[in-house]
């Protein structure tokens, strides 16, 4: 396949057969990072800058993991540190990076839009990493890949429930976008006050009680509360909300066999999600992460090396 | 000062000779008077409307400069057709005493002594702060024409009522900025569909009405006039439709913006059509046309809020709010003509004549003795929206690039040329 797109911002952008070609992009990565050599020379003499405008670990360290690997240079910014804090816009900071010819500049941002924001000033490639509320197309990419890991291309049919704060959550919107376009039907469970006003909109059943929610579902996405929801009014306090939509073993006794159960993280325990839930069987937590790295390196791949070097995937 | 004749106009559909001298009217005529000293100019088959009154600019002068000067601010609303201008009090400092608004009468005076002219309205609490009264008696006596907290709604009911009945006592009318600050706080767009798209914070329509309908109720009971500035939702003009009904005095305006466009523009995070209150739904601007008809709306005001490019250069929650709209208010209200929505009289009305009534300023009629205040209009002229075509130092508006009918092409006021494009 011929990639054609400069940047990644969102989910809406991909067309269902590129986004099946990055899962099987990523497959062939998943298998390099389970050799003990797991550098391969793809992106070598490639520089990518990791811009983290708001605190990050996991998907920091996955797409710097993820460039390594593929003998890229990648480059840290943070905000804290760095010239935005001395009163830099976002437009100098981000023309002052690309000066230095990196070839993609991954951003994390607090602001919607920001990502597109940068890629309309920018010649280079510009990956989000996550922009305000409104896209986190790497995190929504790899919780499709971890599925497709366990229900292969068998998406169409499937029932997936979001769980938590959809109002505020990138992830909600970008994985209510790829997992409605594979063909998943979709829930989302979250007392009104986390709900998005114009939710009639979205291609979504809504829920406020967990348990109905959970009935016949296959799989179920479990989101962060953040914790300064309670101080902004939306909620009397985090155990109420942790006694109504706290998922536990007891709301998946309706659920279809072999729900799978996932989050971003980092997980409050005990807050949106059992602790003895996310250790069990069923969790792909630590898939998900697994995934992330590989889904990475296949976005790095298909945005830097392609079309320019037509370069492959060494074989085994 | 002699007379003067101007050829080739056309008032009320008749092409004509309009007579002026000294600064005033003396007549309109269909044939051309005997009078060979006077001085005649060609109108080129332009309409003559009486010179705009915009009641509602934000010209930034004095502190923010870097976005519009009152010099750059005037000249705007000169080729744009505005006379008269009412200019808000969110300077720095902001206008809450006689010196700021000396200050910014004295501009008017150095960069336009003919006009366009500037009504100073003064702040209506100190600093803008909605705890204390600006000293409302000294602004009148310095010039200014309202009141008005205008950016910074005022949230105690309690100030408010006593901020109307103490202009009230001077003769002078409070404009209100109505927004609940509360259930707006945070927000940068209009809540609805596309906000929830691009996860935006939005801003509910609710957060107006409800002060719309305070506004309403504390009018009707104080017996006391009040205008609403910037009306942008379709439940407001319910609110205000009923008032009217009940003969409850209070008047209302909308801009250009609210007539157009709407939330879906910001599909991709457009800043230009960043404005507050926010573009709303298709079904409110179609409210809101049809409020243009029914008299539920007296006016339309641009909201004129110049900014700097680099300041819309931003993501969008950051950006600031504000269309620049004195360079193609006229223009683009000529669109309403020409769907059908109204007559070129009711949009004199609309944007000249119920403006300088609501507000007691002198208005032109065409009649004997009216101020000689006029711009003249090419229907047909076909201009691009470009930053040069723009006399406004802010350049922000979603117009940019944009084809409109209908220009100003020449504009007097008291019977001088204050300018032409001729």
């Amino acid at each position: 396949m011929n990639w054609t797109h400069k940047d990644l911002l969102d989910i809406e952008s991909l067309s269902i057969e590129e986004i099946r070609h990055i899962f099987q992009t990523s497959s062939r990565f998943i298998e390099i990072n389970s050799r003990s050599i797991k550098k391969v020379p793809i992106l070598r003499g490639k520089s990518v800058v990791l811009f983290f405008a708001e605190p990050s670990t996991r998907t920091k360290t996955s797409f710097d993991m993820a460039a390594k690997r593929l003998s890229a240079d990648s480059f840290s910014l943070a905000s804290k540190g760095s010239s935005l804090q001395k009163g830099e816009s976002l437009k100098d900071t981000v023309l002052t990076l690309e000066a230095m010819k990196p070839d993609a500049i991954v951003m994390r941002h607090s602001l919607s839009g920001s990502a597109g924001f940068i890629a309309r000033h920018l010649k280079c490639s510009v990956l989000n990493a996550g922009d305000g509320w409104h896209a986190h197309p790497t995190q929504a990419l790899l919780d499709g890949f971890t599925l497709s890991r366990t229900w292969g291309d068998d998406f169409q049919g499937k029932t997936l429930l979001i769980l938590g704060d959809i109002a505020h959550s990138r992830v909600a919107r970008s994985d209510i976008k790829l997992f409605t376009r594979l063909g998943c039907r979709l829930r989302i469970c979250a007392p009104r006050t986390l709900i998005p006003h114009d939710i009639r909109n979205w291609p979504v059943e809504v829920y406020h009680d967990l348990y109905e929610a959970c009935r016949e579902v296959d799989a179920v996405i479990s989101l962060r509360l953040q914790l300064e929801r309670q101080e902004a009014g939306l909620l009397p306090d985090i155990r109420e909300y942790s006694v109504r939509f706290c998922l536990g073993q007891r709301h998946l006794e309706t659920a279809a066999p072999g729900v799978k159960i996932m989050h971003p993280g980092p997980m409050n325990r005990g807050v949106e999600i059992s602790s003895n839930l996310a250790d069990s069987k069923d969790s792909l937590i630590l898939d998900q992460v697994e995934s992330g790295v590989a889904v990475r390196m296949a976005l790095l791949y298909l945005y830097l090396a392609r079309p320019k070097h037509e370069q492959e995937i060494p074989e085994v | 000062m002699g007379l003067k004749i101007f050829k080739n106009v056309i008032l009320n559909q008749k092409t004509g000779f309009l007579l002026v001298e000294d600064g005033k009217i003396v007549d309109f005529r269909q044939e051309l008077p005997e009078d060979s000293s006077a001085q005649v100019y060609d109108g080129r088959e332009c309409h003559v409307l009486p010179s705009l009154i915009d009641v509602h600019v934000h010209l930034r002068e004095p502190g923010f400069e870097y976005k519009e000067t009152i010099k750059s601010g005037l000249a705007a609303a000169a080729a744009g057709g505005f006379g008269q201008v009412l200019a808000m009090a969110n300077t720095s400092p902001v206008n809450d005493s006689a010196s700021i608004t000396e200050f910014m009468l004295g501009k008017n005076m150095e960069s336009h002594p003919a006009g366009p002219f500037l009504y100073p309205v003064g702040a209506l609490t100190r600093n803008l702060q909605g705890a204390q009264l600006s000293p409302l008696a000294e602004l009148k006596e310095a010039g200014c024409r309202a009141f008005s907290n205008d950016g910074l709604p005022v949230k105690d009911n309690e100030l408010f009522r006593r901020a109307v009945e103490y202009a009230s006592d001077l003769g002078m009318i409070v404009i209100d900025h109505c927004e609940d600050t509360y259930l707006a706080a945070g927000g940068v767009m209009n809540e609805g569909k596309i906000s929830s798209y691009l996860g935006l914070k939005g801003i509910p329509s609710v957060a107006e009405s409800l002060q719309v309908a305070r506004d309403i109720l504390l009018a009707a009971y104080l017996d006391t006039p009040i205008h609403l500035a910037h009306i942008s939702c379709e439940e407001s003009l319910e609110l205000i439709a009923w008032a009217k009904e009940k003969s409850i005095p209070v008047t209302a305006e909308t801009c250009p913006h609210y007539l157009f466009w709407d939330e879906e523009i910001i599909q991709d995070y457009n800043t230009m059509a960043k404005v507050n209150p926010p573009l709303r739904k298709k079904k409110d601007v179609l409210a809101m046309r049809n409020a243009l008809k029914n008299g539920v709306i007296d006016i339309i005001a641009t909201d004129h809020a110049p900014h700097a490019d680099f300041e819309k250069e931003v993501p969008f929650a950051e950006a600031p709010n504000g269309i620049s709209g004195l360079d193609t208010a006229l223009s683009l209200c000529l669109k309403l003509i020409r769907r059908g929505v109204m007559e070129l009289d009711d949009l004199t009305w609309l944007m000249s004549l119920s403006p300088g009534r609501i507000f007691n300023l002198p208005v032109n009629t065409f009649q004997k003795g009216d101020p000689a205040d006029f711009i003249l209009l090419d229907m047909e002229y076909e201009w691009q929206v470009t930053p040069e075509e723009m006399l406004s130092m802010g350049k922000n508006t979603p117009c940019m690039g944009m084809e409109l009918m209908g220009r100003v092409m020449a504009h007097f006021m008291g019977g001088k040329e204050i300018f032409s494009r001729f």
